[in-house]
């Protein structure tokens, strides 16, 4: 990690000790480099660079699936991403999902870690517990929840009955939608729990027993140290579940838009699934390129913003 | 002196040593004990949020038909026939059978591949190395749907569509997280080894199969599980690639979602959705068998590498 960390520095900054000359490469080690990394030249060309280059062509193109054939069609892809209401909706869904699903799966993974950490050498069996959920696979959690989420007998609503709280229509009442899609990630959220238990063990303990010592708080120690020195985790898995997030297909897709014959809610249109329903139902490959190199802008100004946003408040072990 | 120490640990440790911490945090110490038991409640009240779903699944796989959607743990009759119906009903062994094969492809092949290129990044210097592992980062940052539709047509292209080379065959190419991975663990060898294998004439090929690849065992044990759960658990590539073909042509996610819309009620279906449970069961019970036997290399490897499938 630290040598890739120094590399990406380096990378970045430019080396502060270039050799004037370049440095004279062994023949045959630079073969045989070459050689081993072949594969991954050769796929990085097709199924990379090949593919984005002609994923650009497809999205000023249409295509006729019949006949092979693609016909520029300059920018009109791009005029009906925006005239397409469709496209506004699944990207507002997808948004609304983000912002309510990524905050809520690191408080609670956060939560969880805390729980662990405190436990010491106990955890493991709470550690291996909370990571079944991740182990399941998709298909099999969605049709488990299809029928937890369930509004009339559904083992959530009985639960907020016992608190004299009449559950929603969670599958059925379009406001409800995203926050059941959002309650099967929370289920999941092990993975973000694992990263952040391992960026609490690195914590230096001594840090909180002089905090102890000047008489800080709990909460105290938690804003001031634990926070601050698991930033770069925090940091990482925000950027991660972002992406993830935005990408979101399998859930909406089993539960709402599986079966093509009835009517879904416009609310569990995520930009994924309509995304993928334009490429392989409607086979709009042009129109469904466009709108891939969209979600690709938008991804990037995320993580971008994320980065130049992130970086001044993460703290990295070694930075002075 | 280290021996020392030891020792004196080890002779006070049964009663609870360390007296002059004691006198300094006597209130955190109690305040710690209250948190430490509030944690423990607060962790069996998450235990069963987090297990009741399972349980669920079980259950619900041996209800009855009017009996399934209804919010009882346990079953009025246990109707142990379900599991038999539905190894009629639905072809669930071919599922199976496809889903573990392509898998099990998908994995080798990547795990193979990444290695050799990560070798090659890792233990050898020539011109444009760090542009080109630069290039292998960044394709980890590139969205899945923008590469989706041509590598469709390319695989089309080929004849190759209908077929399992589409779930599994670019894989031979290596995968950048797992090129990332295994560089890093072989950065982490000595290079004494490799030097002293070369002075007693071994090639480049047998540094790699004879040194690199035998010490790296832990790093591809954790890239075969991790991508072995990753092609378990892929629908949408099955949804591209074999949703025009049979039923019995299906990958287990694929034909647990087609069996959610055979027996759900609102499709118009039979609302015998206790068979999609037993579906279900059946798919994540190879996963959890998997996670028996690796747990260790699972959660480790999220930790330190921070994938999360």
């Amino acid at each position: 990690m630290t040598q890739t960390t120094a590399d990406a520095a380096r990378a970045a900054k430019g080396p502060p000790t270039k050799p004037l000359k370049p440095r004279k490469y062994n023949r045959r080690e630079a073969i045989a480099g070459y050689l081993f990394i072949s594969p991954w030249i050769i796929g990085f060309c097709i199924f990379t660079a090949g593919a984005m280059i002609w994923s650009l062509v497809l999205s000023f193109s249409r295509y006729n699936l019949a006949t092979n054939v693609q016909s520029p069609v300059g920018l009109a892809n791009f005029e009906s991403l925006f005239s397409d209401p469709r496209v506004a909706t699944s990207l507002g869904n997808t948004l609304f999902f983000a912002l309510l699903s990524v905050p809520l799966e690191i408080a609670f993974a956060l939560f969880l870690a805390t729980l662990l950490n405190r436990l010491g050498r106990g955890a493991g069996f709470f550690r291996t517990v909370y990571y079944l959920p991740k182990m399941t696979p998709m298909v099999a959690t969605a049709a488990i929840f299809f029928l937890l989420l369930n509004g009339n007998t559904g083992a959530i609503n009985e639960f907020l009955r016992f608190f004299g709280i009449s559950g929603p229509q969670w599958l059925v009442d379009p406001d409800w939608i995203k926050p059941s899609i959002v309650l099967m990630s929370l289920w999941a959220v092990s993975g973000t729990m694992v990263i952040f238990l391992a960026a609490l063990k690195n914590v230096p303990r001594e840090l909180y027993e002089v905090a102890s010592l000047d008489g800080a708080g709990a909460v105290r120690k938690f804003t001031t140290i634990t926070l601050p020195m698991i930033s770069s985790a925090m940091f990482f898995n925000v950027i991660v579940l972002s992406i993830a997030a935005f990408q979101t297909f399998d859930q909406a897709y089993l539960l709402f838009w599986r079966d093509q014959s009835n009517a879904s809610p416009e609310s569990s249109l995520f930009y994924a699934v309509y995304l993928f329903q334009q490429a392989f139902r409607q086979f709009n490959f042009g129109f469904a390129a466009a709108m891939a190199w969209l979600m690709f802008v938008i991804i990037m100004c995320v993580t971008f913003i994320q980065m130049k946003f992130g970086n001044r408040f993460v703290y990295y072990e070694g930075d002075k | 002196m280290s021996v020392n120490t030891t020792a004196m640990q080890t002779a006070a440790a049964p009663e609870d040593p360390q007296p002059e911490r004691q006198i300094i945090r006597e209130k955190p110490r109690l305040s710690t004990r209250i948190g430490k038991g509030t944690s423990w409640v607060l962790l069996l009240i998450f235990t069963a949020a987090f297990m009741y779903p399972l349980i669920w699944l079980i259950s619900a796989s041996l209800k009855g038909r009017g009996q399934v959607f209804d919010n009882t743990l346990i079953p009025e009759t246990f109707n142990w026939r379900n599991y038999i119906t539905v190894w009629d009903e639905l072809p669930l062994f071919s599922w199976l059978f496809n889903s573990v094969s392509i898998a099990v492809l998908a994995s080798v092949a990547v795990a193979l591949s990444s290695s050799l290129v990560a070798f090659g990044f890792a233990n050898f210097r020539f011109p444009a190395r760090r542009i080109l592992f630069g290039l292998v980062l960044a394709t980890m940052m590139l969205p899945g749907a923008v590469t989706m539709i041509p590598i469709y047509l390319i695989w089309k292209e080929i004849g190759l569509l209908g077929t399992w080379a589409p779930l599994w065959a670019y894989n031979l190419f290596g995968s950048a997280f797992y090129i990332f991975l295994q560089r890093q663990f072989f950065l982490g060898l000595p290079r004494e080894l490799f030097e002293a294998a070369r002075i007693d004439g071994a090639s480049y090929w047998g540094l790699f199969t004879k040194i690199a690849m035998p010490l790296s065992i832990p790093s591809v044990v954790i890239v075969l599980l991790f991508e072995f759960q990753a092609s378990w658990n892929n629908l949408q590539q099955a949804l591209i690639y074999l949703n025009a073909g049979g039923v019995e042509d299906f990958t287990a996610p694929l034909g647990i979602a087609y069996a959610m819309t055979k027996y759900s009620p609102t499709a118009g279906g039979q609302g015998d959705y206790q068979y999609v449970m037993v579906a279900s069961l059946m798919v994540t019970l190879p996963m959890l068998v998997l996670f028996a036997f690796g747990q260790r290399y699972f959660i480790e490897g999220v930790a330190t590498t921070g994938r999360k499938g």
